[in-house]
């Protein structure tokens, strides 16, 4: 995917901390200025400025033509997406939540994802879909899915999810300036996880479509993305105390898959667990190990683990942290591969 | 028990309005009754212009140009259909007896307008001047769209039923933003008019006023479901109504009818007036596809019925009592026709040339390193099976 140069955050968002949802809000506000064919769409996105406030004031600054309260209708939203594209402008649509974008998924999957490959070329639609997932939040039903292996799973998207703040704001930009669909996941539990942008130091990130290494280590790898990379970030925090130096992989994006920077890190380490809250069966999970089986078979001490979310319907929230993979179980995942290596 | 105790006694907080309650004979201020709904209503009959007054005021000139159209339509579905039994085309949707809606589609549109056709729709998209073979690749099957949209300004033919609607929306309203005079005119049928997306494409084009026509070819089943199944309302056009457009009633058999009630709405749109909603009474006299068996669902009474109310035959007689047109006429405009169809026959016989890379060729604008991988295992299972024959069974390989 075309990498994009990144600019420096204007100075009154610079130097203070920000959060994850600041820096999304900037990047569709610094799109939107540098380009007049950008537009957001959805419900809630104009006065309100979005349920999670990431478009707060952009309908006041750019008017209700460029950012636009629509009615409540997701298949609508995207299908008027796709015309709007078709005629040269770049949409940038919010599904509210993971699980309410499901009605639009017809539109996503028969025309999004094909239309330039229907059309010979002649049609690239260049959509941003923004899809608030994952739990964690404390959310009801409906309000918690993890989506990715949908999208994964339909040829034509690219599934990006940021997990820092400075890939919020980086990873955005990339995809409102990307000619082809982008399914852009937000993690919602990280809305609010902040950072400290410096003036100096301009949001440079990796273009999307590279993993980035966020800690190196020798004894395993730890494969993830999204809200999970937290969790693993903690876990190879407490696994020094055993002794083992885990390495952790942030993939970025799932859709086109970095095998280079995953393959490069478990030759090295030669164990692999690979770790997200969706559900382990038919998940994400699955086809990654199986690309690193196929790619690092002679270099591995043990099969790759997975560590996901139980194959079920998404939980209540009273119940969500059993189901949640935590510090815990990825730990005892680290242990086993540890086990299974010795035996 | 306590919970109800807690409702009641919380329920003794809300402000009682001083004074006895009385009725009020008002609704609350935010209600706004509309006054209104009579001009959005379609009329009870469909709207007719042959054998009435209003053939008087047609543009001789036009009622000859449908003539043409509406002959080399119904030889080009019989041409079509032909094929399909050649194994040259997959499948084919005919519009025999939907002739008139298809022509007076394409006719009314101007140059920079856009036309978003459903499956059925060939002949607009034909009409509309695209080249016939590129608008058969889809049934052919050798691509999914083999026209560039832009260059013509027709969307790709709608396979899943209703979902061009949105997009014609999209783009109308996109138009609009940008100050450009564009109408778009989207096809469906009276099936799709159940679906989501024409509820929602009509509720978001009447919300944002879009310059749209949504125009509904009601030919009487969906594959083999009847109107009475599909819907419980007066009529289609009525549909309209709860949106806030207008809903047109048309006889879908004639052709100026169809094209004048379609000449409106889009006059309506492009003078910033808003969508509007047409049906088009019509009949699919063959099956929904060459792939179908229509007699396990009606019988041949019916289709004889609506023969007796045939677009061309109905449009030719007009002409003809009206002294436009004579047999010499007629064997032209046949003879025409024939000769598109000869053509079409010729260049449909010639194999498409197909590039098996192409399948990797348009999936992103920059390849992924995976497909860049199983490009590479096509080219080399290619490249194997280019051998000649006899290779691969000597020794020395
Ligand atoms: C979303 C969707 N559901 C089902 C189908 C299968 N299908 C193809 S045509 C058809 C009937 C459509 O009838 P109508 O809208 O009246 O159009 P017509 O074929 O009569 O022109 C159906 C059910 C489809 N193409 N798309």
């Amino acid at each position: 995917m075309t990498t994009v140069a990144s600019r420096a955050p204007r100075t009154d968002l610079a130097a203070k901390p920000a959060t994850m949802a600041q820096a999304l809000r900037r990047a569709m506000r610094d799109a939107m200025a540098d380009d007049p064919a950008v537009h957001i769409l959805g419900e809630d996105v104009g006065t309100l400025g979005g349920v999670f406030r990431v478009t707060d004031g952009l309908a006041a600054e750019f008017g209700e033509d460029r950012c636009t309260d629509t009615p409540l209708a997701e298949a609508g939203i995207l299908g008027t997406a796709v015309g709007m594209a078709m005629y040269g402008l770049r949409p940038v649509v919010e599904m509210q939540f993971d699980a309410f974008a499901y009605p639009a998924f017809e539109q996503l999957a028969s025309h999004v994802a094909k239309m330039r490959n229907r059309t010979h070329g002649a049609l690239p639609l260049p959509i941003t879909i923004r899809v608030p997932y994952g739990g964690g939040i404390g959310g009801v039903e409906h309000h918690s899915d993890s989506s990715e292996a949908y999208y994964m799973a339909t040829p034509g998207l690219h599934v990006v999810t940021p997990a820092t703040v400075e890939d919020a704001y980086g990873m955005l930009r990339a995809a409102i300036a990307s000619d082809d669909p982008v399914v852009f996941l937000e993690p919602k539990r990280l809305y609010w996880s902040k950072a400290r942008w410096s003036p100096e130091a301009p949001v440079v990130v990796e273009p999307i479509g590279r993993a980035v290494v966020r800690r190196t280590g020798l004894s395993a790898t730890l494969v993830t993305y999204g809200p999970s990379l937290t969790v693993c970030l903690e876990a190879a925090e407490a696994a020094r105390a055993e002794g083992w130096d885990l390495e952790v992989v942030d993939l970025r994006s799932l859709v086109p898959f970095d095998d280079e920077t995953v393959v490069a890190s478990v030759r090295r380490t030669g164990r692999a667990v690979v770790v997200h809250e969706s559900n382990g069966f038919g998940g994400p999970g699955g086809e990654i190990a199986a690309r690193i089986n196929e790619r690092c078979f002679h270099h591995l001490e043990a099969p790759v683990l997975r560590v996901a979310g139980f194959d079920i319907p998404y939980p209540p929230p009273m119940l969500e942290q059993h189901h949640l993979p935590g510090v815990d179980r990825v730990l005892d995942a680290v242990a086993r591969l540890q086990w299974e290596a010795d035996s | 028990m306590e919970e109800v105790h807690a409702l009641k006694k919380s329920s003794t907080t809300v402000q009682e309005p001083p004074g006895p309650v009385v009725h009020r004979p008002t609704p609350p201020p935010a209600w706004q009754p509309r006054t209104d709904p009579a001009p959005l209503l379609p009329d009870p009959e469909p709207y007719r212009v042959l054998g009435t007054e209003a053939v008087t005021d047609a543009d001789p000139e036009l009622l000859r140009r449908l003539y043409a159209e509406l002959v080399r339509g119904r030889r080009f579905n019989a041409q079509a259909t032909a094929l399909t039994k050649q194994g040259r085309l997959a499948v084919y949707p005919s519009s025999t007896g939907q002739e008139a809606c298809e022509v007076a589609a394409a006719l009314v549109l101007q140059e920079q307008d856009w036309l978003f056709p459903s499956y059925r729709d060939t002949l607009a998209v034909v009409a509309r001047g695209l080249d016939p073979v590129q608008a058969l690749t889809l049934l052919r099957g050798d691509w999914h769209t083999g026209y560039d949209p832009r260059e013509h300004r027709i969307a790709p033919l709608a396979t899943p039923l209703a979902t061009q609607l949105p997009h014609a929306v999209g783009l109308a309203h996109a138009a609009r933003l940008k100050g450009d005079d564009v109408v778009a005119l989207a096809l469906v049928g009276d099936g799709g008019t159940s679906e989501g997306d024409f509820h929602e494409a009509l509720n978001f084009a009447a919300v944002w006023k879009a310059p749209v026509v949504f125009f509904v070819q009601n030919n009487g089943f969906a594959i083999s479901v009847p109107l009475a199944k599909q819907t419980a309302a007066p009529s289609l056009a009525h549909k309209a109504v709860g949106y806030g457009m207008p809903g047109r009633l048309v006889d879908g058999n004639d052709a100026p009818a169809v094209h004048a009630v379609l000449t409106e709405a889009v006059r309506r749109a492009r003078s910033g007036g808003g969508p509007t909603l047409v049906e088009a009474v019509t009949y699919r006299i063959e099956a929904h596809t060459n792939a179908d068996d229509a007699t396990r669902y009606r019988g041949d009474g019916e289709v004889e019925a609506w023969r007796a109310h045939d677009p061309v035959r109905l449009l030719e007689h007009e002409l003809t009592e009206r002294g436009m047109l004579d047999g010499d006429g007629i064997r032209k405009a046949a003879d025409d026709a024939d000769a598109m169809a000869a053509r079409l026959r010729d260049r449909m016989n010639a194999e498409p040339e197909l590039d098996p890379m192409d399948l990797f060729a348009h999936v992103y604008a920059e390849q992924t390193a995976q497909l860049r991988e199983q490009a590479a295992q096509l080219r080399a299972e290619l490249d194997a099976s280019d051998e000649p024959a006899d290779a691969g069974q000597g020794e020395a390989r």
